[in-house]
């Protein structure tokens, strides 16, 4: 095996000091035939047994449970769920924000990290897109639900109708409909782009006529022309743009539901900004609990290195640290505002009745759990990661229900107050969507390229017509 | 059933080996040809003298046809069609309108993007004559394929095959169409 940084001896003297040698994007210096047979290896061969046990349940959540969740409450009506005066919005709408929130690290990692040149993200891309899909979906299905009468839902959309009525295109409710709507659209768009390039490759490599015949359709007849390239490429960019406007625009639009209203704890400029670092922070922690696992079971180990991990760890770092700037900016506005409504929900965020207790595992996790990721040597324990990957969901899991019911809770009549508790159907939707969550992922890691192939290759030296491995004679490399 | 040529291919090693018998096949003169490689060749876009793609322009015409179509709709939606009024503000203001056709325009450049490359790369095509090539399988894996057509002006299928030789291309091979 070759080492990891091959450097020919002409090169030496210029090449820089091995400490400020980037790390290389595919580990071991495979050739690209090999690399290619490794990526594709787990999408030809036999199921393994992790798949069916991580399957099943994530099946029977997701065609079982969903399903008997959804025909109950809709047929009953939204009183099968915790929400009741005053709390209005309760499990449905934080699921939503945190499903939007999951999504969000995907387009970031695929388009931002694309635009900026970060040759890294072609190993994890992928994954993180099809994260942004599926959890797009999942995020749709609740605010649909919670209408209430899910069978007028296209009320929500500009359709003549014969009541001749038409949506109230001022409301930042309807702002949303589009732009969830757009952000599943577009991420699906970018996601199936993306991939035709490489169920090329799996088409090429199909040994069976079904196989091949349905990876055929699939490709597109793709046949890897440099002028296909070309234009490829020109959309991909373009595409890319438009995701990282979507990444700003999404949560925004969410974070603007809120805080048009007048309530306290709710009413606040900050609240676009606030949601979209939060959600690129939960999306963080998402894609280490998905990556950690998949990179061991399925061997990528060399793709999806180390030094990938690390970079995930310290931008779920930068990411937390501007959320526990936001959340002392609350309560320092809270304080300053010197509105009493305004400080008696944030003085009750932390010593308040019923949910105080919350508002502590959201400081906890989100700003106290955060900052273990300054250290390398947990930056390079898998395990911890892991660990703080599902503990920065749960974070911001509570974060979203601290923002939603804690300050519903509360108004400012007592006469208004009351206790929200979610019911066994608000815990059945929540987990039959994460039910149907993990089947779609598990689908797509079997049937689909996972690791972006031809992207991956390209970004190994092997595949630079500029440096010795791809072939170069001398030259720069 | 025609036995007339399509082409002839011959395959190159590493990219740059492709790059450097691509810059000698357009000094030779020949202006219909094509190389198919596994990703996009870093300077390919240069040697075949490829202008700046429109799909750009497509994505733009559609993203700005959605902004202003959403822009009406809302006029005629809110202040024409079925007037509302809101807070006592005006039926129709500009400003009002900028979420929704904002977040149309996305997706109105995104669908242009892609229909734009689709459009442009004349995909989706089932049928190609080069994968009738023996090894053209191995252009998605790990070879990088050089093809010169039967259409230039300049093919001879003897000449253009000396030349893929002469340039150390391997497993040269005529595609007929």
């Amino acid at each position: 095996m070759a080492e990891s940084t091959v450097i020919p001896e002409d090169l030496k003297p210029l090449a820089p000091p091995a400490e400020l040698r980037r790390a290389p994007v595919v580990e071991n210096n495979r050739r690209l035939g090999a690399l290619t047979d490794q990526l594709s290896q787990f999408a030809e061969g036999k199921i393994p047994r992790w798949w069916w046990i991580l399957f099943i349940p994530a099946a029977f959540c997701a065609t079982v449970l969903l399903p008997v969740a959804l025909v109950y409450q809709v047929s009953a009506g939204v009183g099968v769920w915790g929400n009741n005066h005053p709390v209005m919005w309760g499990l449905d709408i934080v699921s939503f924000i945190w499903w939007v929130g999951v999504a969000h690290a995907g387009t970031l990692i695929s388009a931002l990290l694309f635009l900026t040149r970060q040759h890294w993200r072609t190993t994890i891309g992928r994954a993180a897109e099809a994260m942004t899909v599926f959890s797009v979906m999942m995020a749709g299905l609740y605010p649909a639900i919670h209408v209430g009468r899910a069978w007028f839902d296209w009320f929500m959309f500009p359709i003549p109708n014969s009541n001749g009525l038409w949506p109230q295109f001022r409301s930042p409710l309807m702002w949303d409909v589009f732009a969830v709507n757009t952000y599943l659209v577009v991420s699906m768009l970018f996601w199936f782009m993306g991939m035709i390039p490489d169920l090329a490759v799996l088409r090429d490599r199909a040994t069976t006529r079904p196989r091949k015949f349905i990876l055929s359709l699939a490709a597109m007849g793709w046949t890897g022309s440099a002028r296909h390239w070309h234009h490829y490429e020109k959309a991909y960019v373009v595409l890319c743009g438009l995701c990282t406007l979507l990444v700003f625009t999404v949560s925004s639009i969410v974070g603007l539901d809120f805080c048009t209203s007048q309530l306290a704890g709710w009413h606040a400029t900050i609240f676009p900004l606030y949601f979209v670092i939060g959600a690129v922070f939960c999306g963080f922690g998402m894609i280490l609990v998905i990556l950690i696992p998949l990179r061991k079971w399925l061997r990528l180990e060399n793709v999806i290195t180390l030094s990938h991990m690390d970079k995930v760890a310290k931008l779920a770092l930068v990411s937390g640290l501007i959320i526990a700037y936001i959340y002392s900016m609350e309560f320092f506005i809270a304080w300053y505002s010197n509105d009493p409504y305004e400080r008696w929900v944030f003085g009750h965020r932390l010593f308040g009745h019923t949910y105080w207790f919350l508002g502590w595992i959201l400081i906890g996790v989100n700003v106290g759990v955060t900052q273990l990721l300054w250290f390398k040597k947990i930056r390079a324990n898998m395990k911890a990661l892991f660990v703080i990957g599902l503990l920065i969901n749960l974070g911001m899991f509570t974060e979203r229900f601290v923002i939603v019911v804690g300050s519903l809770y509360q108004d400012f009549l007592p006469a208004n107050w009351g206790v929200y508790l979610p019911t066994r159907w608000d815990v059945a939707l929540y987990a039959g969507s994460l039910g149907a969550f993990f089947m779609l992922y598990l689908l797509f890691i079997k049937f689909l390229p996972f690791i972006a192939i031809s992207e991956v290759k390209g970004a190994t030296p092997q595949g630079n017509p500029h440096h010795p491995l791809g072939g170069a004679k001398g030259g720069r490399s | 059933m025609s036995k007339k040529p399509y082409g002839i291919l011959a395959e190159f090693e590493t990219p740059a080996a492709l790059l450097s018998a691509a810059e000698k096949v357009r000094d030779a003169g020949y202006s219909r040809w094509d190389v198919f490689t596994p990703f996009p060749i870093h300077g390919m876009d240069r040697v075949m003298g490829l202008k700046n793609s429109l799909v750009g322009w497509v994505s733009l015409m559609m993203g700005a046809g959605a902004f202003v179509s959403v822009v009406g709709l809302i006029w005629f939606a809110n202040a024409f069609d079925y007037p509302l009024l809101v807070g006592g503000k005006p039926m129709f203001s500009v400003p009002m309108t900028f979420v929704p056709a904002y977040i149309m325009m996305i997706m109105g450049a995104a669908v242009g993007a892609l229909i734009g490359m689709f459009a442009f790369n004349e995909l989706p095509r089932f049928h190609h004559p080069l994968f009738a090539g023996r090894r053209f399988e191995l252009v998605s894996r790990d070879r990088f394929v050089l093809l010169i057509g039967s259409t230039d002006p300049k093919f001879s299928p003897t000449a253009t095959r000396q030349l893929l030789e002469s340039l150390g291309g391997a497993h040269i091979e005529t595609i007929e169409d």
